[in-house]
């Protein structure tokens, strides 16, 4: 009957906890003033999804690796650039690391635009990331259930440049859409996301 | 299109800045529009919320060693000071301006003839955006933004590493009948040098000519062809000094 240790920061399985935007926000201003053991503390919440983010959109392991490792050291660097008015600690976060790996993937592309397999590996992307959500945990679920309320165009339009990182642009040419209602879907798509969410305004 | 077709149309671009699908020109252009909408500035926040939700659904164990190799790294990496209150750049008194482009027009002689080159582009030309997006994306890119007298707004970004400057116009009036743009290239001994003409409108421009070294960039309204040496005065000069 000896009591079970449980020490692992973040065990392994779990999302991260639905109240972690007060401490994020709190242990940020501590990052903002060199505190090492609170930027340790904001890595153990975050991440697995930051991680799995970069994974995402970059795919492939080692570089999503090394842009998992940019993304943490530029929120040790612009810590003291967080706006509490402006947004959850963990928003601000993930903008960074869905910038990043996008930078990295359309760098990637620049420099190999002959890809024919571009617009082949495009189209799998919305299926996959539904299947995925439906494994992973309670807040996935809730992800999926929000996702749910979209229609098929305004998911996929999302997905694609969420997870995809592509342009609005190449996301209307991949779905067929008219140029300019890709980004129309975007937006639509993110607001009935939101609101399905109960997060931002 | 009529100004309001135009809001219209750049409040619709929160959604992809939100998940970063706008293309650089088009990101420039809606940065520039949210530092003066608030409106836009709330609905891209709620926005982001919603998409740090979506990655919900991907999480990942990252490497065991990653965690060891982020915490050593921060121990080389100097956290930034807080942000300064933005300093707004306005246009030049338009006194300041005209001394600026006298001085610069009677030492452009001194520094030769240049060659006028078209080199105007559009979002849509592949060929120029590229060029445009090297600096826009450069490391080291500086912008200086002005609101026209004549109405729109226009921006110049340059890279001293790329060695270019790119301005973006946007609802930038047309020039008159008969009449072009031309941009200027300030060299340090202040001589204007010819880097290009354009119509107006909203449009992105690569400046002809090594940016590297100029302390600015100066814009007249000349005879169609352009001129060797500015003929009238500047209707914007975009002063280095104040890029950030």
């Amino acid at each position: 009957m000896g009591n079970v240790p449980h020490l692992t920061p973040v065990p392994s399985g779990e999302s991260v906890p639905e109240d972690i935007g007060a401490s994020m926000a709190a242990l940020l201003r501590r990052c903002a003033l060199g505190d090492e053991a609170a930027f340790a503390q904001v890595y153990d919440l975050t991440a697995r999804r930051v991680h799995g983010l970069v994974l995402r959109v970059v795919r492939d392991p080692a570089q999503a690796e090394e842009v998992t490792q940019e993304v943490y050291l530029q929120a040790w660097r612009t810590a003291t650039r967080y706006d509490e008015s402006k947004g959850s600690a963990l928003a601000w976060l993930m903008t960074l690391a869905h910038r990043r790996a996008v930078d990295r993937v359309r760098s990637a592309e620049a420099a190999s635009r002959q890809d024919t397999t571009y617009h082949q590996h495009a189209h799998t992307v919305p299926h996959d990331t539904t299947a995925e959500a439906a494994e992973s945990s309670m807040e996935a679920r809730r992800v999926r259930t929000a996702l749910a309320q979209l229609t098929t165009v305004q998911r996929e339009a999302l997905e694609l440049a969420y997870f995809g990182g592509y342009t609005h642009t190449e996301v209307a040419t991949m779905l067929d859409l008219p140029v300019g209602t890709a980004k129309t879907r975007i937006r639509d798509g993110l607001i009935r996301l939101r609101d399905a969410m109960g997060v931002g305004q | 299109m009529s100004p309001s077709e135009n809001t219209h149309e750049i409040h619709a671009l929160s959604g992809a800045y939100a998940v970063d699908a706008l293309d650089p020109a088009e990101k420039e252009l809606f940065e520039q529009h949210l530092a003066a909408c608030a409106t836009c500035r709330a609905e891209v926040a709620g926005l982001r919320e919603a998409t740090a939700s979506l990655a919900e659904s991907v999480e990942a164990d990252p490497p065991a060693a990653l965690r060891d190799s982020v915490l050593a790294g921060i121990r080389t990496v100097r956290p930034l000071p807080p942000r300064p209150e933005p300093a707004t750049v306005r246009a030049l008194p338009l006194r300041r301006r005209l001394t600026a482009l006298a001085a610069a027009a009677a030492l452009v002689g001194v520094a030769g003839v240049g060659t006028v080159v078209w080199h105007e582009t559009t979002t849509s030309d592949q060929g120029q955006l590229s060029a445009a997006d090297r600096v826009l994306r450069a490391a080291d890119a500086k912008r200086v933004e002005l609101s026209l007298d004549g109405g729109g707004k226009a921006t110049v970004v340059r890279s001293v590493s790329q060695r270019k400057a790119v301005l973006i116009a946007r609802d930038m009036p047309n020039a008159p009948a008969d009449r072009v743009y031309e941009l200027w290239l300030q060299t340090p001994a202040g001589a204007m040098v010819p880097a290009g003409l354009m119509k107006g409108g909203s449009a992105t421009v690569v400046l002809h000519g090594d940016a590297a070294t100029a302390t600015a960039v100066g814009v007249t309204v000349e005879p169609v062809g352009g001129s060797q040496t500015p003929t009238t005065a500047p209707i914007a000069l975009f002063d280095f000094e104040r890029a950030t």
